[in-house]
């Protein structure tokens, strides 16, 4: 079981629950579960959505789009059913926390998943699991089973005339389809390809129909927020970043593990008070703040609050919550190479600069770091990144490029280091691990 | 697989999966808007009974969804848990992405190489255990961890990890 942490500095909402037996519907409806879903029922759409614009919440997926304007974007009349997607594909490296989610609190996501159904006026909603939470899967299909005996599922929910249907499944593997149009195409028993974008899914997107699809630690969010009010809940965070964020720490932190803190929550803090640190006292090297697509910082760049304003403003961006630290041990060519076999293996191969282009990445990376690098690839490394920006239908590319040439860029001297035959200057570090 | 295996289709009402999986089945093409989005848990709800997914397998999902034996064969082939061939009885699978790898999921791969004395995706001669190299599993911050068919463990050393080998080998022995 993955071990739960705590710091005074956490403000627990989606993580209130942890560790609580929450998975208990019982325990949860104790816990206030199912309460803000009946409040929802009496109050109306409007009302819902109103709550969920003055929250400023913002998509937990990585895009960080804000929740209440998107299913505001759902057409009211719509001749296709409508649908809600809960994305619980979480494959981003570094990032881990619907994991806890599904495994503490699965009642949050169906509880959640009804009010964003009651807000758009869907009456399905399907959660998707990665594959590789199958044993998650058993904890969700079990709360998704109490809740369809209480009637809190299914015909009149509630003893309301409203009507709602869960289905929950996992994926077999993929990263891609945690792109919401692969996700999408996944669902429908396809291969995980993403679909062209107009239209977007609040128009046309599962099964031609009008589809709300935000990730599950947004929809756990949303009973918090309709409890305590949109607006108390947008005073936790900072400016146009509302609320909380569960932040995955991990690699050489002292103490990683999940921490759900104020969005806006100074990094530096994070790592160095909340996390206890960098392991063993040894000096930072690196940060890359939001899960492997986002670009890596330099120590001198993470005094910054952890919103989406703010991390955009310092040359990257908040992702997914995962915080990746990386000591003075690290080999950041060795880094860069592992962080694009990652996207090489998962591109779907539809879009030719991103199949291409992480493959010869990949390949230059693999020649560089084994010492058969030569100075022009330096810049061929950049240039090929460059220009796979932007000429993709999905994120991928740039998810692959953007880390790249971040690490080119701020870590120039760490390639040139390797060039011309020299070996790794940090495999000896490493080959002590090893023995 | 043969041209015949293409050709060859199931006989209806007839099922190679146990009467408990097939009514599963039964249930999961009804389940949904359209029939075809059960296709990838029936995918890996077969493997989960067979060890993976054989050709009859194929036929027998293509004829319950309606689908050809291509259709399917072409979902299959996209998504890296689904298997065509046989493997161990314990597939373990080790991270090695960003998160585990700063903390020693190389060493942990390594390790379990030499250990098992194969390398990624190799079976055991005894059928024991499968070795792969897998990318994120989503334990990021309890790293380095590694999952056994669908079980994790988390934050291995090389002697938790032979711990973890030992108890699944004794598991089998029961």
């Amino acid at each position: 079981m993955p071990k739960l942490v705590s710091h005074p500095d956490e403000v627990k909402v989606v993580s209130r629950r942890f560790g609580q037996d929450a998975t208990n519907i019982d325990r949860y409806i104790e816990l206030d579960g199912y309460k803000a879903v009946r409040q929802a029922i009496e109050q109306g759409p409007d009302w819902i959505i109103a709550q969920m614009k003055a929250s400023n919440l913002r998509g937990r997926g990585g895009a960080g789009f804000p929740t209440g304007m998107k299913w505001s974007f759902v057409p009211k009349q719509s001749e296709k059913p409508k649908y809600v997607l809960v994305n619980g594909d979480e494959s981003e490296p570094g990032t881990c926390k619907d994991h806890l989610i599904f495994l503490h609190d699965p009642h949050s996501v169906i509880e959640g998943c009804i009010i964003a159904g009651l807000a758009v006026g869907a009456k399905t909603g399907f959660i998707y699991l990665r594959g590789e939470y199958r044993y998650l899967l058993t904890i969700m299909e079990k709360a998704i089973a109490d809740a369809y005996a209480k009637g809190f599922l299914g015909k009149g929910i509630f003893g309301s005339s409203f009507d709602f249907e869960i289905i929950s499944q996992t994926g077999a593997g993929a990263y891609e389809v945690g792109e919401e149009s692969a996700l999408m195409e996944s669902l429908e028993g396809k291969r995980g390809v993403p679909r062209i974008r107009p239209p977007f899914p609040a128009v046309v997107g599962l099964y031609g129909g009008p589809t709300v699809i935000n990730n599950a630690e947004t929809i756990a969010s949303v009973p918090h927020i309709l409890n305590m009010g949109g607006e108390a809940y947008a005073r936790i965070g900072s400016e146009r970043n509302g609320g909380t964020r569960l932040f995955c720490i991990s690699g050489h932190a002292e103490r990683p593990g999940v921490y759900e803190l104020p969005m806006g929550y100074n990094l530096k803090k994070m790592i160095y008070e909340v996390a206890g640190g960098i392991r063993g006292g040894r000096q930072l090297k690196a940060v890359v703040p939001g899960g492997s697509s986002t670009p890596v910082l330099l120590p001198s760049e993470i005094d910054i609050g952890m919103d989406f304003d703010q991390v955009g403003k310092a040359g990257s961006m908040l992702g997914s919550g995962g915080v990746v630290v990386l000591d003075d041990t690290v080999c950041i060519v060795e880094f860069a190479l592992r962080t694009i076999q990652f996207y090489q293996h998962e591109s779907c191969g539809w879009c030719i600069p991103c199949r291409e282009g992480t493959d010869w990445l990949k390949k230059t990376l693999t020649r560089f770091h084994a010492g058969g690098g030569e100075a022009k690839d330096i810049d061929n490394i950049r240039y090929l990144a460059e220009n796979m920006l932007g000429r993709t239908f999905c994120p991928l590319g740039d998810a692959a490029a953007m880390p790249t040439i971040a690490f080119v860029k701020k870590f120039r001297q760490e390639f040139e280091d390797h060039l011309n035959g020299k070996p790794c200057p940090y495999a000896k570090q490493q080959e002590l691990v090893l023995a | 697989m043969s041209l015949t295996t293409i050709l060859e289709n199931p006989k209806p009402g007839s099922t190679i999966f146990s009467p408990e999986l097939a009514a599963r089945f039964d249930k999961l093409v009804t389940l949904y808007p359209r029939r075809r989005s059960a296709l990838i848990p029936m995918l890996l709800y077969a493997q989960d009974e067979i060890g993976y997914v054989s050709d009859a397998a194929i036929a027998e999902i293509a004829q319950r969804l309606e689908l050809t034996v291509l259709d399917v064969r072409n979902v299959l082939t996209y998504y890296s848990m689904l298997r065509t061939r046989p493997i161990g009885k314990y597939n373990v699978q080790v991270c090695t992405n960003i998160s585990c790898m700063l903390r020693g999921g190389k060493e942990i791969l390594t390790h379990c190489k030499k250990r098992l004395g194969i390398a990624h995706k190799e079976t055991t001669p005894d059928g024991m255990f499968s070795l792969e190299e897998v990318e994120c599993i989503g334990a990021c911050s309890w790293a380095p961890a590694v999952q056994v068919n669908y079980d994790f463990h988390e934050e291995l050393t090389p002697e938790a990890m032979d711990a973890v080998l030992d108890q699944y080998r004794s598991k089998a022995g029961q």
